[in-house]
């Protein structure tokens, strides 16, 4: 799939923007009065720019509105009703905050359930999708999960959690990859079951339909990524979880530490995500031959 | 929320207007909507006989092509170096100025220097007259580099070609075999047949090295060596002779299998027919065995029987004929692996087509009448018919390939029969009913008569002494039957001045310096060679095109062409018609919009050019012009008393049909009509066409010829002979010492098989390999890749190389490679294609551009990915060392030989731009 | 409404027949020229006369080459456009309810007035069936000629796809799958019509006629012509023979 930086920008910085309303939702850490400001202000802004940079994605945007409205059946319409409703309560409990100066157990507990649903209908969005098996698994959620977690509980100084998550984001990510390698094969998607060819015998593309590009080929069949793929995976990974874990462990936490860690495991949640979608392979691609 | 509601009745157009389609040769009728104004949407209309309300994707594309950039916008004259495309737009007048201060001298001196020949014209009739009107002896379309030997082979045969001149009985054959065909001219009644063939349940034949498209859905596919086609249908003869399996009855009823022919090698008569004090030939009557007139009442022949007449033995032509093709020459044993087929499949097709064509038999209870008179009770059909075209006809032995597939369905019994092939009017029409070729040229005065036609023998050639009278060189003793004359050696002739220099070189719709002429770079550069005193070796050049192609760049003079949205056409009876072969029809294109650009339908210049010329016959007694435009001329010319361009209602009233006195309102009731005139023959003439009363006086009736011309058709093609003869010095005229041996060779008048001739004097080690063009569906030419919508489909073309050619050069897809020829080296993409004759490459025809051309991008894919095979064929034959120039044609017609090409493959460096690479050209347009 | 009916009157929707399809991209051009003065926005095209042109297309043809175990490569062209699926994923992903399939017919159409174009549905369709139109910004897709097939403005014998009336090798047929006695029901189980990529789970409406089998070069059962004649001489015994029948 293409990796537009839209997409890469928004589920990236929108699930750490809503983790971190999360963990500040159940006192990690306890923040109150005027001092939560830039807690909040910091999550909010995160998740605002991912939503935003979603709405790049859309090429006739002067319907967005209408997104919130089939919150029934699809679950890019959830994500978009969730994240209004994540950003409208962690507001309240802010408010609530700064006015009375303590944290409400039960609001902000609210806000870590509907904050982490918003997280996860992000990663529905993409791990409904059949036709894109890698995404197409349970891991996914997890991955979109734990990477927004992590992120949170850097940024938020929460050295434990934080040092904990990437353990655990670590196995989930290899655990990803490795599953989604094969994820494809063993749907048994071939070209010819794509196109029925198989009774007759062995298929190959022998003329494309159209000698040059089209949407198809621009948005589903992007085989680039997937050369350099490991690679990047090990860089990623060096970013991601290999630097920031023994420096959380050696370090003692000053904020600007916290602030180079989360640097650090950005960049690595930047390429990870852009492999994410690079690697992941559309069965449109079979039609044309391309894998 | 609900589902919104939708109206499924929008408003589809603000008008309708029926017309004719030109984007391609096949001529399908279209219902063109229009919305304000524009061209909104072209369909297929379903009431016209040649598709049937289906449109194929060029014409479906249409409405890009009307629309296309590159639409030339006014006449304009050169004001830079040729070739460099530096014009200026002028006046239409001053246009005719410039064009009459070339062609009146010409005309009062040496008409012979004006050339005049035209590519892709469906108004032959129209440009053949006037140049004939000018006296010019060069005038003639594109068919010597097309399909000549198709039309040539046909007509001389059996009175009548494939091509789009006649067609398959779609409703009743039941075997069906499609020789060296991508595409043909009858582009959609091919499909919409084989898909009724389908339906059905008849099986489809494919005979071509390449499996695609047709040959793709072909139920069996024989994947022959290019340029071996007639040996492997020579093998089925003999399987066919062997196992007994022809149509005796119809042979001697409908052919010349009971012709006595002289076969004394010593006389001077040898090979020739015994003729009878009629002067008719004879045959041996069976109840008297004696020789009688061959169309005597009464008779039947015995062609079983010899006859000695002083000391001459004569025998009959299918005494010949079997002992010809029952000789192990002739064996699939032996021919097998020359064709790359296995024995196994020649005989078990040989074997298929007896079954078929006689245990299948189909009865038609229909009465009819043949020739002599005899009534008939019922129509007996052979259902196995045949379909070929350039992949057979476009090799040096193309003719005699032709020639032995006509022999093969006749031997079958299977032409115009139910269930076989059959003829579309205005054919049949046997090739001594056709004119002669005429060139002899007086200053001032018009030709005696048409250019083009069909020799009877040397006496017929148009030559003075040894040198040719023609600047193509058509009808000489290089190619005697050039019915279509050789467009592709009039640039190379008068540039070499041989046998003479002209002055204007005039051409219409072709695209000569580039796709259509072979060694595109050598064409160039003639066309801008300069002398020693620095004016151009061919003095004057006019063109009429629509859009900038790469032939613009080389004219000197450009007269703008409309599209064919916006002007009148007629597709005319003394053409290429649109009958069918239980119709005659003909059919118009008119204007329905009106051209935005100072341009003219060609038609109409060229009438308005004559009438500035003064040439007899554009002119009233008054002085005044006879015809003010093609609309004009469509309506009121007469070529005989009578019959005019169009057969449909003729008469002051419009009631007449095929003769009558010109209608004015003639175009309006075409219009009315849907665009198009038909006219049924009746059910009794439907069949037998050549030997049917009903159908002969049905033809003499409607304007198709003047008296009924009943004929036989030529197992043995006697003016063959004559040539041959002339060859052994036992006949005169005599052709010149060099070309003795390849008449005697060619000339055999029953079909034989030949090496291709550049194979013959290449090394076949050094280039091993054969390589070939097809025609894709949705591409034109070199015309549709201006389309934003087919240059989407086909932006560039792959060289496909056979799988094992691949394995040996270790080629992928997407690699390059470099192709040399004999004469050229071109380095392309390739990619792998298994389904295909593994000593074959072939690519798609005409999708490389020049850089510049068509209002494309310098860097479109046509011009830095796409090629022409052209680079590498040369329109000479590689040099013998006699010092001669032998054009890279058949012997016999003069058809260009595109498909003999030899070529040999490299794997080369990625590139990012196919080789060779020209410069651009900023061509004008719009 | 991105929710599925829970089922359609009709399933209206098209055969296609690999077995006489020649290949000729005319369905795939016309198209764009019906649908592009049709139905919505006109299908655009970027950089037509360029070096890099593309453009919207709501059918495409493929060309594919098959090696049998026996028998030489074959080749088959392979139409591809909107399948009208039953239980298309394409419809439920959408958010905006733009993306829908009629309750009536079961054609699934985009009401371009609501589309916002993010792709989702396009991610969602494993056929490749729509494109997005980057002048319009809208979702394109095969709308099974909605614009035709009940229009009162065209005659009744046109009232088909523009795709299906235009096909010179009447490889494209038009129908409802739902009625059992159709045409298209018909020729879907005569001749066993395929469902592409069944494994998704979409439950296509369209169907694919597979290829006939092929006659090969060698076939042993295969019989010969009988040789009534060896020699030229045989031949005039024979033709002898035959005359005296005649
Ligand atoms: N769409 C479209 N239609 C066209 C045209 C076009 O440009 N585009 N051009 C029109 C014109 S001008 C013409 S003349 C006709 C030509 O109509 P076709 O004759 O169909 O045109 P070609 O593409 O030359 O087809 C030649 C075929 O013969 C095969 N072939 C080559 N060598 C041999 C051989 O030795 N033996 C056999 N058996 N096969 C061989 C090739 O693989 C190819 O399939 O098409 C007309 N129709
Ligand atoms: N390698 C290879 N070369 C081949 C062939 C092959 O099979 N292989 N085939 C050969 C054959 S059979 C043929 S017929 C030729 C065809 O080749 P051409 O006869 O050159 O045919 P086109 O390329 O269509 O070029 C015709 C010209 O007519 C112009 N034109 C289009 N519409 C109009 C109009 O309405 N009015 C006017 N005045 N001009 C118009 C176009 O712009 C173009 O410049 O190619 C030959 N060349
Ligand atoms: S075959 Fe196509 S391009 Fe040619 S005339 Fe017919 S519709 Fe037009
Ligand atoms: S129009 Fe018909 S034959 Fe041509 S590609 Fe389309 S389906 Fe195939
Ligand atoms: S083919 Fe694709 S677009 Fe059409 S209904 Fe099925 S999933 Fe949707
Ligand atoms: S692109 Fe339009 S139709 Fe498709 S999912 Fe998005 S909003 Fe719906
Ligand atoms: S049904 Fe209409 S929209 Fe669909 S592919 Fe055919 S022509 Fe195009
Ligand atoms: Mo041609």
């Amino acid at each position: 799939m293409h990796p537009a930086p839209s997409v890469i920008i928004f589920t990236v910085l929108s699930g750490i923007g809503f983790a971190m309303l999360a963990l500040l939702g159940i006192g990690q850490p306890e923040v109150n009065g005027f001092e939560a400001i830039p807690y909040y202000f910091v999550g909010i802004t995160l998740a605002v720019i991912g939503l935003l940079a979603s709405v790049f994605h859309l090429k006739n945007p002067k319907n967005a509105i209408k997104a919130f409205s089939q919150f029934r059946s699809s679950w890019l319409s959830r994500e978009g009703v969730f994240a209004v409703i994540s950003l409208v309560q962690s507001t309240f409990v802010l408010a609530i905050k700064v006015v009375f100066g303590f944290h409400p157990l039960l609001s902000g507990g609210v806000s870590l359930i509907i904050c982490s649903f918003t997280i996860f209908t992000t990663a529905m969005i993409y791990t409904q999708l059949k036709t894109v098996p890698r995404w197409n698994q349970w891991l996914t959620p997890f991955v979109f999960f734990l990477s927004s977690y992590t992120g949170a509980a850097i940024i938020l100084g929460q050295v434990l959690l934080g040092f904990l998550l990437l353990l655990m984001l670590t196995v989930v990510q290899i655990a990803y990859w490795i599953i989604g390698d094969r994820a494809f094969s063993k749907r048994g998607h071939t070209i010819e079951t794509a196109t029925g060819l198989g009774r007759l015998g062995k298929a190959r593309e022998f003329e494309p339909p159209h000698t040059g590009q089209n949407y198809l080929l621009n948005e589903m069949v992007y085989v680039v990524g997937r050369k350099h793929s490991i690679k990047l995976r090990t860089i990623g990974m060096l970013f991601l979880v290999g630097l920031p874990l023994p420096i959380l462990w050696f370090f003692n936490v000053s904020f600007a530490m916290v602030v180079s860690v989360f640097c650090l495991h950005l960049v690595g949640l930047f390429i990870c995500r852009w492999l994410f979608f690079a690697e992941a392979e559309h069965v449109v691609g079979l039609y044309y031959d391309k894998r | 929320m609900a589902q919104p509601d939708l109206d499924t009745s929008p408003a589809v157009s603000d008008d309708v207007k029926k017309t004719t389609c030109y984007m391609c040769a096949c001529r399908c009728g279209i219902n063109v909507h229009l919305k304000d104004g524009k061209v909104s949407y072209i369909e297929g209309n379903r009431d016209h006989p040649i598709n049937k309300g289906v449109l194929c994707a060029k014409g479906s594309a249409g409405i890009m092509q009307h629309y296309s950039p590159a639409r030339l916008n006014a006449p304009m004259k050169r004001v830079g170096p040729r070739g460099t495309s530096q014009f200026e737009e002028i006046s239409w007048d001053e246009a005719f100025d410039i064009a009459k201060s070339w062609l009146a001298p010409i005309r009062k001196t040496d008409p012979r220097k004006l050339a005049f020949f035209t590519g892709r014209d469906q108004s032959q009739s129209l440009t053949s007259w006037w140049a004939q009107q000018f006296g010019t002896p060069n005038y003639a379309a594109h068919g010597g580099f097309c399909s000549v030997n198709m039309a040539a082979a046909g007509i001389y045969t059996m009175g009548g070609a494939f091509w789009e001149f006649g067609s398959p009985d779609w409703e009743r054959t039941k075997l069906f075999m499609i020789f060296g065909v991508a595409e043909d001219h009858d582009s959609n009644p091919i499909k919409t047949g084989l898909s009724r063939l389908k339906e059905r349940g008849a099986k489809i034949v494919g005979v071509n090295p390449v499996r695609t498209g047709y040959n793709a859905i072909a139920d069996e596919w024989v994947p022959i060596t290019p340029g071996t086609d007639g040996l492997f249908i020579l093998a089925l003869v003999h399987e066919l002779l062997k196992g007994g399996q022809i149509d005796v009855d119809y042979l001697l009823r409908y052919t010349n299998a009971g012709f006595l022919v002289n076969d004394n090698p010593k006389s001077k008569d040898h090979g020739l027919f015994l003729r009878g004090k009629s002067g008719k030939p004879q045959i041996i009557d069976r109840r008297s065995g004696k020789p009688v007139d061959f169309d005597a009442q009464g008779v039947t022949a015995d062609p079983t029987k010899t006859q000695r007449i002083k000391g001459v033995e004569y025998k009959s032509v299918l005494q010949l004929l079997a002992s010809k093709y029952l000789s192990k020459d002739y064996a699939p044993e032996t021919v097998a692996d020359q064709c790359g087929l296995t024995v196994e499949q020649i005989k078990r097709i040989a074997a298929e087509l007896a079954k078929t064509a006689f245990e299948e038999e189909i009865t038609i209870h229909q009465k009819w009448t043949d020739w002599k008179g005899i009534k008939h009770d019922k129509m007996i059909g052979r259902p196995v018919s045949f379909h070929a075209m350039r992949g057979i006809s476009a090799h040096s032995n193309g003719f005699q390939t032709c020639r032995a597939l006509h022999i093969l369905q006749i031997l079958l019994g299977s032409v115009e029969v139910p269930g076989g092939f059959r003829f579309k009017p205005p054919y049949p029409k046997p090739y001594d009913i056709h004119p002669k070729p005429h060139a002899t040229s007086a200053a001032e005065t018009a030709l005696a008569g048409p250019h083009l036609g069909f020799p009877h023998g040397p006496e017929d050639l148009m030559i003075d002494g040894d040198t040719a009278r023609r600047i193509d060189k058509a009808f000489t003793w290089e190619n005697p039957l050039s019915a279509h004359g050789l467009m592709h050696m009039v640039i190379s002739n008068a540039h070499a001045g041989d046998p003479y220099k002209i002055d204007t070189l005039f051409m219409y719709m072709a695209n000569m310096s580039w796709n259509s002429s072979m060694n595109s770079r050598g064409v160039m550069d003639m066309l801008t060679d300069q002398n020693e005193n620095g004016d151009y070796v061919i003095p004057h050049i006019i063109y009429s095109d629509a859009y900038s192609s790469e032939m613009v760049a080389y004219a000197d003079l450009i007269l703008p062409d409309t599209t064919y949205l916006e002007r009148h056409d007629c597709v005319s009876l003394l053409d290429r018609p649109i009958c069918e072969p239980e119709a005659m029809a003909d059919s118009i294109r008119w204007p329905v919009v009106e051209p935005d650009r100072d341009v003219r339908g060609f038609q109409s210049a060229l009438i308005q050019l004559g009438t500035h010329l003064e040439l007899p016959g554009f002119l009233n007694e008054d002085g005044s012009a006879k015809y003010e435009d093609y609309a004009d001329y469509i309506v009121n010319h007469e070529r005989r008393p009578g019959v005019g361009p169009l057969t449909g209602f003729r008469g002051k009233d419009g009631s007449k049909t095929g003769r009558g006195e010109p209608n004015p309102d003639q175009l309006q009731a075409y219009i009315d009509n849907g665009g198009f005139f038909l006219d049924h023959i009746p059910k009794s003439a439907q069949f037998y066409k050549p030997w049917n009363q009903e159908y002969q006086n049905w033809a003499v009736e409607r304007g198709i010829f003047d008296k009924p011309a009943p004929y036989l058709f030529n197992l043995y093609l006697e003016p063959l002979q004559k040539f041959r003869l002339a060859a052994e010095g036992k006949y005169d005229p005599q052709p010149p010492e060099q070309y003795r041996d390849r008449i005697k060779m060619a000339f055999d008048p029953l079909p034989i098989w030949y090496e291709p001739f550049e194979q013959t004097l290449v090394d076949q080690d050094t280039y091993p390999l054969h390589a070939i063009t097809q025609r894709p569906a949705a591409m034109y030419h070199s015309w549709g890749s201006q389309n934003a919508w087919l240059r989407q489909i086909h932006g560039r073309n792959p060289l496909y190389v056979s799988g094992d050619i691949c394995d040996q050069h270790g080629l992928n897809d997407g690699d390059w490679a470099t192709l040399t020829s004999h004469h050229g080296e071109i380095t392309v993409p390739v990619v792998r294609m298994n389904a295909l004759n593994p000593k074959t490459v072939w690519t798609w025809n005409a999708i490389g551009k020049r850089k510049g051309a068509w209002a494309l991008d310098e860097n479109a894919p046509e011009a830095t990915k796409g090629f022409l095979l052209n680079h590498l064929i040369h329109e000479l034959l590689p040099p013998k060392g006699d010092g001669l120039r032998w054009s890279n044609s058949d012997p016999i017609t003069g058809q260009a030989a595109w498909y003999d090409l030899r070529v040999r493959i490299a794997k080369a460096e990625d590139q990012t731009q196919s080789q060779p690479e020209f410069g651009p050209i900023n061509e004008p347009a719009e | 409404m991105t929710s599925l009916p829970n089922s359609t009157d009709k399933k209206l929707g098209l055969v296609i027949d690999l077995d006489i399809c020649v290949g000729c991209h005319a369905c795939v051009v016309n198209c764009k020229e019906w649908n592009t003065s049709g139905y919505g926005a006109e299908l655009s095209d970027q950089d037509p006369y360029g070096d890099a042109p593309m453009g919207t297309f709501l059918n495409r043809v493929h060309t594919y080459e098959v090696q049998p175990d026996v028998g030489p490569a074959q080749i088959v062209h392979f139409p591809k456009s909107c399948l009208h699926c039953e239980d298309a994923p394409c419809v439920t992903v959408c958010p905006t309810g733009a993306s829908y399939k009629r309750a009536e017919d079961g054609i699934v159409l985009v009401n371009e007035d609501d589309c916002m174009g993010c792709g989702l549905c396009a991610w969602a369709c494993p056929y490749g069936a729509r494109e997005m139109d980057l002048a319009a910004g809208v979702m394109k897709k095969c709308t099974l000629c909605v614009d035709r097939i009940y229009n009162e403005n065209i005659p009744e014998e046109d009232r088909e796809p523009a795709c299906v009336k235009t096909c010179p090798a009447n490889a494209r047929h038009f129908g409802d799958f739902a009625d059992p006695d159709s045409a298209v029901s018909k020729m879907t189980a005569e001749r066993d019509g395929m469902e592409l990529m069944p494994e998704q789970g979409t439950k296509p409406v369209n169907r694919y006629l597979p290829p006939r089998e092929k006659q090969n070069e060698v076939d042993i059962l295969a019989p010969f012509l009988k040789p009534v004649a060896n020699s030229p001489k045989g031949f005039l015994g024979w033709l002898d023979k035959t005359l005296d029948r005649i």
